[in-house]
C-alpha cells in the first residue's frame, strides 16, 4: 500500500480535503436545504457514521456483522434515558407511568447525569461487543457464524428491550423528548448545532480509521480478512484484534446512535432488530467496502433513494428498493466506489490505476472473500 | 406466575402428565416445522454457501398455492375432500422449484463465493416478492379453508389430544425427509449433487455438469421452501410478510446443526423445538426464545461448527 | 428562526405535560385546552409560526390533506383499508363540492410498518407539504412516534383506532375508542353473564399491558377472577404452548387483546386443540371482520368481539357506506370498525372545517367541540374536553359467513373517558400517572 510510506504528507492533504467538505456542509447546507431536508440528511449521516463502523469490521477486517443495529439502540437509548429524564423533570418517564412503575429504577438514576450518560453511549455498545467478542472469537468463530450469531444478537436485544416495557417503554420506544443538556430541541438553532456535531463527528471518524487503516495496524487486519491463519502463524493473536477491533466498531455506532435520537425523536427496538442492522451492511455494500468513503456514499444514496421513492410511489416503492439493490450486486459488485474506480481505471489504463484509485483498486480482488466459512 | 405445571393439577382436576406428553408432543411439532422451513435453507445455504434471504417470501409463495387453488375451484364449498390443499403441495414445489432456478440462473450463478452479495441481491429479490404478493392478492391476510379430514385431533387421554394438522406437517416431514435422502443416495442426480458439493474441481473433472446442478440444487431448496409455505397455511397467516416470520429461525437451525449436515439440521431442529416449548412453558413466549437464542450462541461457541461438524480435512 | 422555535416549544411545554406527569388531581383534562392560548398571550411578539404553516394548505382552491398509514410491512394487512376508507370519504365530500367549495387533495406517505419512519413522514407532511390535517396511523407505537411531532410543529392528526387511552393531545381527535369505550364494558358484559374467571391473553405491547392492568383492577372490584395472564411476542405464530397454559389454567373465558397475524395462528391453532367456543369463549378486542376474513370464521364461530361497529350494523347511513365502499374496492372486500373511524374522521373534520370557515388547526378544534355526525355505527359526537368520540359499544358474535351477531350494545353513544375518572376502581390504576 503506497499511501503508508508517505503518511504524513498524504494525511496532511486528506484532513485538509475532509474539513473543507466538512466545513462547506455546515455553512452552506442549512441555507440551502428546509428544514426538514436538512434533519432527514442528518438522519442519513449518522447512517454514514454506522456504516464507517460496519466498513471497519467487514470492509477491513473481514467480520459481517449482522448485528450492529444493537449497538447503534443502545447508544441511542443510553442518550434517550437522559432525555426522558430531562423531559419528565422530577417525575417518572410517560411510559413508566402507564407500564404501571411506580419509582424510577435504580440502574436509571445515574443516567439523570448527562456526562454518565455519554460516557454510557460508548460504554455499553463497546462492553457488549468485548464480550460477545471474548466468546466468539477466542472459540475461533468465524465467516458466517460470527454472521449468524450477530444476527441472533439482534433478535435477542429486540426481545429483550420489546419485552421489558416498564424500563425500556417496550414496543413503543422512546420518545416524546424536549431538550437535551438545557437546549430545547424544537428550536432550529439546536438542530442545526446537532447537525454540525453531526458532519465533525462523521468527519472525524472518516480520519480515524482512514489512518488506523492505513498504518500498520490496517495492515494486519486486511491480513485477518484475507488469511487469519497465516497471521496466527506469524506469532500474531488474530482473536486479540478481532475483540478490539469490534469493540471499537460498536463504540462508533453507539455514538452514532446518541447522534440519531435527538435529532430524529425516537429510538424503538425496531431499530436494532434483524432488518435495519442488515440494511446497515447493503448501505456499506452498495458504497463499496473496504474503502470508507464508499460506505458514507452509500448509506446517503441508499437512505436518500429510500426516502424520496416513498414519498414518490408510497405503493410500490419496494420494488425500486429492491430493484436497486439487486442491480447493485449484478451491475456493481464493488459497489458504487468500484463502480466509479474502474469506470476511471479504464480511461487511463490499467497501469497508472493503481496509483490513482488507491486502496479500493487494491482491495477490489478479496472484496468478496470476507464472509467465506473457512472451515 | 399462573400457569406454571406444578400449579396446575390442583386447578382443573387435569393430569400433570398429561401437560408434560402434550408439551413433549408440542416440542416435536415445532421442531418440525422448524426443520420444514429449514430443510430448504440446508440446501441452499448449507450445501452452496449462498444466504438466501428470499427464502421467507419462497415459503410465503408457497403458502399462497392452496389459495390459488381453493379460488380456481370456486371456494372451499367446491372441494369438500380438500384435494385442493393435496394438490397444492406438488404445485407449490413445482411453482418455487422453477423461481428457485429462475433466481439462479439470473442471479445466483454470478456470485459463487461470495455470500455476501447473494444476502444483498436476495434481499433486494425478498422486498420485491412481498410487494408482488401485496400487489397480486392485496394486503390483509387471505383464507385457505384446511381439509376438514384434518380438523380435530387424535385423543390419546382424556384430556391428551394432539391435532391432526400437527400431525399432518410431521408426516410431511418425514416423508420430505426420506424424499431427499432416496434423491441423494439412490438416484445419479442426487449422487452428482453430492460429489459437486463435496468436491467441485474433481466432479467437474469427471464430467459432471456442475452448473447444471448448482441450479438443480438451488430449485430443490426453493421448492422445499414452497412445501413448508403450504403446510404452514394450516396453523399461521397467509400474507405477503409471513416468510419474515420464519426466516431467522431458519437460519438458526442450519447454522446450529452444523453447515452442510442434513443429520445436523434435523437434530437442530427438533432440539431447538423442544427447549423453546419447555422454556416458554416455564416463562413466557418471549423470555423462552431469549434463553434458547442465547442458549444457540453459547453452544456455537463450544462447538464452532454445530452439532454435527464436518469431518475435519 | 429562533425566536419562532422557542415560542413553538412554549406552547407545547404544557401539552406534553398529561402524558409525562403524575397527575395528582386533574390537570390532564385542563392542560390540553389551556395550551395552546396561554404562551401565544404571555409572548404576543412571536405569534407568526403556527398560522404560518395551515394557510399555505388552500392555494388555488384546493385543500391539501395528509394520509399517513403503513402502506408495506406487516402493519400493511390492516392499515390499507383503513387508508382505502379515508379516500373513499375524500372522493365522496369531493364530489359534494368540497369543503368550503375547495376540492380535498391527498399527500399519501407509507409508513412502512416502523415508527421512526412514521415520525419523519409526519414531519414531511406537515412541514413540506404543509397539509391541514393528517388522517392516520394504527399502532400505539406509531401514534406515539408522531404526536411529539404533531405537538411541537401544531398539525392536526386523526387517529382511526381504538387504544389504551391514557392520552389526550390537543393536537389528535381519536375517533377509535378509548377503554371505557370498549374493553370495560367489554368486562362488565362478561361478568354479567357470568364468566367471571377470566384469563388475559395479549400480544407483547403497550396496549394490551395497559388494558390488562385496567382488566384487572375491574376484575378485582368486580368481583372478577384472573385465571392467567400471558403475553406473547408480535407475529408469534405458535400458539401450542400457550393453548396448554390455557387448559390448565381452564378459565370460564379468554379476553384477548392479540394483535395482527398472531390472531390467526391462535385460533386455528385453538380450534385443533379442541376448544371450541362452547367450551372456552374468547372476547377480542382487536379482531375485525378484516381479520376473521384471514382466521377463517369457522375457527372463529360463535367467539366474541367488542367493537363500536360492525358491517351488520343497521342504520340508513351504514348501509349507503357498505354499499360504496364495496362498489369502490370490491364486493369481496368487507367493512370493520377502524375503516369506519377512518371514514368519519375525514367527515368530521370537514363538517369542523365548514363551522370554523378555516383550516387553522386553533380553529377547527373549536369548532369541533360538542360536533354531531350520523356515521355508519350510530350517532358520533366530538367531546368537547378530550377530542374524543362519544360512541355506541357493541358487542358481537361470530357468524359462519364471517359478520357478526350483535349480541349486545350500550343503547347510546358512551362518553370517551381516557384516563377513566368516572371509575372508582381505577383511582389506584392513575397513582403515578
Amino acid at each position: 500500500m503506497e499511501q503508508r510510506r508517505s503518511l504524513t504528507g498524504a494525511a496532511v492533504r486528506e484532513s485538509a480535503v475532509v474539513a473543507a467538505i466538512c466545513l462547506l456542509m455546515i455553512v452552506v447546507l442549512p441555507l440551502v436545504l428546509s428544514e426538514f431536508r436538512l434533519a432527514l440528511l442528518a438522519k442519513f449521516l449518522t447512517f454514514a457514521i454506522v456504516a464507517l463502523a460496519i466498513d471497519l469490521a467487514w470492509g477491513y477486517t473481514g467480520m459481517l456483522s449482522l448485528g450492529h443495529g444493537v449497538f447503534f439502540g443502545l447508544g441511542a437509548y443510553a442518550l434517550a434515558m437522559h432525555m426522558k429524564l430531562e423531559a419528565a423533570k422530577d417525575g417518572l418517564p410517560d411510559f413508566m407511568g402507564w407500564s404501571g412503575l411506580r419509582e424510577l429504577p435504580g440502574f436509571w438514576a445515574p443516567f439523570d447525569n448527562g456526562l454518565f450518560a455519554l460516557a454510557m453511549v460508548v460504554v455499553l455498545p463497546a462492553l457488549l461487543a468485548a464480550g460477545l467478542g471474548i466468546l466468539i472469537f477466542r472459540g475461533r468463530v468465524q465467516g458466517v457464524y460470527f454472521s449468524i450469531i450477530t444476527q441472533a444478537l439482534a433478535l435477542i436485544a429486540t426481545l429483550v428491550f420489546v419485552g421489558q416495557q416498564p424500563y425500556t417503554g417496550g414496543t413503543n420506544g422512546m420518545t416524546n423528548f424536549s431538550t437535551l443538556f438545557g437546549l430545547p430541541l424544537i428550536e432550529t438553532s439546536t438542530q442545526i448545532g446537532l447537525y454540525a456535531v453531526t458532519v465533525i463527528v462523521l468527519g472525524l471518524t472518516y480520519l480515524a480509521l482512514r489512518f488506523l487503516t492505513g498504518s500498520r495496524a490496517g495492515a494486519i487486519l486486511v491480513a485477518i480478512r484475507d488469511s487469519e491463519s497465516r497471521l496466527r502463524f506469524f506469532g500474531y493473536d488474530p482473536a486479540l484484534v478481532k475483540v478490539a477491533v469490534f469493540t471499537l466498531s460498536a463504540a462508533i455506532a453507539g455514538i452514532a446512535g446518541a447522534l440519531f435520537v435527538p435529532q430524529v425523536g425516537i429510538i424503538t427496538p425496531a431499530n436494532m432488530g434483524i432488518v435495519p442492522s442488515i440494511e446497515m451492511v447493503i448501505w456499506v455494500a452498495v458504497g463499496g467496502r473496504g474503502t470508507l468513503y464508499g460506505p458514507i456514499l452509500g448509506a446517503i444514496v441508499v437512505n436518500g433513494a429510500k426516502s424520496g421513492l416513498s414519498e414518490s410511489f408510497p405503493d410500490f416503492w419496494q420494488y425500486f428498493l429492491g430493484a436497486m439493490f439487486v442491480g447493485s450486486v449484478v451491475l456493481f459488485p464493488d459497489g458504487i466506489v468500484g463502480a466509479v474506480a474502474r469506470g476511471v481505471k479504464k480511461l487511463k489504463g490499467a497501469r497508472s490505476a493503481s496509483l490513482t484509485a488507491g486502496a479500493t483498486a487494491h482491495d477490489l480482488p478479496s472484496a468478496g472473500r470476507p464472509l467465506e466459512a473457512k472451515s | 406466575m399462573e400457569g406454571l405445571p406444578g400449579s396446575t393439577p390442583r386447578r382443573t382436576g387435569g393430569n400433570v402428565l398429561d401437560v408434560y406428553l402434550l408439551q413433549a408432543f408440542n416440542g416435536l411439532s415445532v421442531g418440525s416445522i422448524l426443520l420444514l422451513v429449514a430443510l430448504g435453507l440446508a440446501f441452499s445455504f448449507g450445501l452452496m454457501g449462498v444466504i438466501n434471504m428470499a427464502h421467507g417470501e419462497f415459503i410465503m409463495i408457497g403458502a399462497y398455492a392452496p389459495y390459488v387453488l381453493q379460488q380456481a375451484v370456486g371456494g372451499a364449498n367446491n372441494d369438500p375432500y380438500g384435494l385442493t390443499f393435496l394438490a397444492a403441495i406438488p404445485l407449490a414445489f413445482l411453482v418455487t422449484a422453477m423461481m428457485g432456478i429462475g433466481m439462479e440462473w439470473a442471479l445466483i450463478r454470478f456470485m459463487y463465493g461470495r455470500p455476501l452479495d447473494t444476502l444483498l441481491a436476495t434481499w433486494g429479490v425478498g422486498l420485491m416478492l412481498q410487494q408482488l404478493a401485496r400487489s397480486v392478492f392485496g394486503a390483509p391476510n387471505v383464507q385457505v379453508v384446511s381439509p376438514s379430514w384434518l380438523n380435530g385431533g387424535l385423543e390419546v387421554t382424556q384430556g391428551l389430544s394432539l391435532p391432526y394438522k400437527r400431525l399432518f406437517i410431521m408426516l410431511l416431514v418425514v416423508a420430505c425427509v426420506a424424499a431427499i435422502w432416496a434423491y441423494l443416495t439412490r438416484s445419479s442426480a442426487g449422487r452428482r449433487m453430492r460429489a459437486v458439493m463435496q468436491n467441485r474441481d474433481i466432479a467437474s473433472t469427471l464430467g459432471v455438469p456442475t452448473r447444471q446442478v448448482d441450479a438443480s440444487t438451488f430449485g430443490l431448496g426453493a421448492g422445499l421452501a414452497g412445501v413448508a409455505g403450504c403446510a404452514l397455511t394450516l396453523l399461521g397467516p397467509i400474507g405477503p410478510a409471513l416468510g419474515t416470520y420464519y426466516i431467522v429461525d431458519a437460519f438458526m437451525v442450519v447454522v446450529l446443526g452444523g453447515v452442510g449436515q442434513l443429520l445436523g439440521t434435523i437434530a437442530a431442529a427438533v432440539l431447538i423445538g423442544l427447549a423453546n416449548t419447555s422454556f416458554e412453558l416455564w416463562s413466557s413466549a418471549t423470555v423462552g426464545k431469549a434463553i434458547v437464542l442465547v442458549g444457540i450462541i453459547f453452544f456455537l461457541r463450544w462447538k464452532p461448527a454445530g452439532l454435527v461438524a464436518l469431518r475435519s480435512r | 428562526m429562533l425566536t419562532a422555535g422557542s415560542a413553538l416549544l412554549a406552547a407545547c411545554a404544557p401539552a406534553a405535560a398529561p402524558a409525562s406527569k403524575p397527575a395528582e388531581t386533574k390537570p390532564a383534562a385542563a392542560a390540553p385546552t389551556a395550551a395552546p392560548a396561554k404562551p401565544a398571550e404571555s409572548k404576543p411578539a412571536e405569534s407568526k409560526p403556527a398560522a404560518a404553516a395551515p394557510a399555505a394548505a388552500t392555494s388555488g382552491g384546493s385543500i391539501k390533506v395528509g394520509i399517513l398509514h403503513s402502506l408495506s410491512g406487516t402493519m400493511a394487512i390492516s392499515e390499507t383499508s383503513v387508508r382505502d376508507a379515508t379516500l373513499l370519504a375524500i372522493e365522496e365530500i369531493n364530489a359534494a363540492g368540497g369543503v368550503m367549495k375547495m376540492k380535498i387533495e391527498t399527500v399519501v406517505e407509507d409508513g412502512a410498518s416502523d415508527w421512526p419512519t412514521f415520525a419523519e413522514k409526519s414531519k414531511k407532511l406537515i412541514s413540506n407539504d404543509k397539509v391541514a390535517v393528517v388522517f392516520g396511523c394504527w399502532t400505539s407505537a406509531s401514534r406515539k412516534a408522531v404526536l411529539p411531532v404533531f405537538e411541537q410543529l401544531k398539525g392536526l392528526l386523526f387517529y382511526p383506532v381504538q387504544y389504551e387511552g391514557l392520552e389526550m393531545s390537543p393536537n389528535i381527535f381519536y375517533t377509535g375508542a378509548t377503554t371505557n369505550q370498549q374493553i370495560v364494558p367489554a368486562v362488565d358484559y362478561l361478568i354479567e353473564k357470568g364468566m367471571k374467571k377470566q384469563f388475559l391473553l395479549g400480544s407483547d405491547y403497550v396496549f394490551p399491558r395497559t388494558a390488562n392492568d385496567i382488566i384487572k383492577a375491574q376484575l378485582k372490584a368486580k368481583g372478577g377472577e384472573l385465571a392467567g395472564e400471558e403475553y406473547t411476542p408480535l407475529g408469534h405464530t405458535d400458539y401450542a404452548t400457550v393453548i396448554t397454559k390455557l387448559k390448565a389454567a381452564n378459565p370460564q373465558v379468554v379476553f384477548s387483546t392479540l394483535n395482527g397475524d398472531s390472531n390467526v395462528a391462535f385460533f386455528k391453532q385453538l380450534k385443533d386443540a379442541g376448544i371450541t367456543s362452547d367450551k372456552m369463549q374468547t372476547l377480542s378486542v382487536s379482531v375485525a371482520e378484516e381479520e376473521v376474513r384471514g382466521i377463517g370464521a369457522e375457527n372463529m364461530l360463535n367467539h366474541l368481539t367488542a367493537w363500536n361497529y360492525f358491517q351488520t350494523t343497521d342504520t340508513p347511513a351504514n348501509k349507503k357506506f357498505v354499499e360504496a365502499y364495496k362498489k369502490k374496492f370490491g364486493a369481496d372486500r368487507v367493512t370493520d370498525d377502524p375503516i369506519e373511524a377512518g371514514y368519519f374522521g375525514v367527515y368530521l373534520w370537514s363538517k369542523a372545517v365548514e363551522k370554523a370557515g378555516s383550516i387553522e388547526v386553533d380553529k377547527v378544534r373549536e369548532a369541533a367541540k360538542n360536533l354531531e355526525f350520523d356515521a355508519p355505527g350510530g350517532k358520533v359526537k366530538v367531546d368537547e374536553k378530550n377530542q374524543h368520540v362519544w360512541k355506541t359499544v357493541r358487542i358481537g358474535k361470530v357468524r359462519a359467513d364471517g359478520q357478526f351477531d350483535e349480541v349486545w350494545n350500550s343503547g347510546g353513544p358512551v362518553k370517551p373517558d381516557p384516563y377513566l375518572d368516572g371509575y372508582d376502581w381505577a383511582k389506584d390504576l392513575k397513582k403515578g400517572r
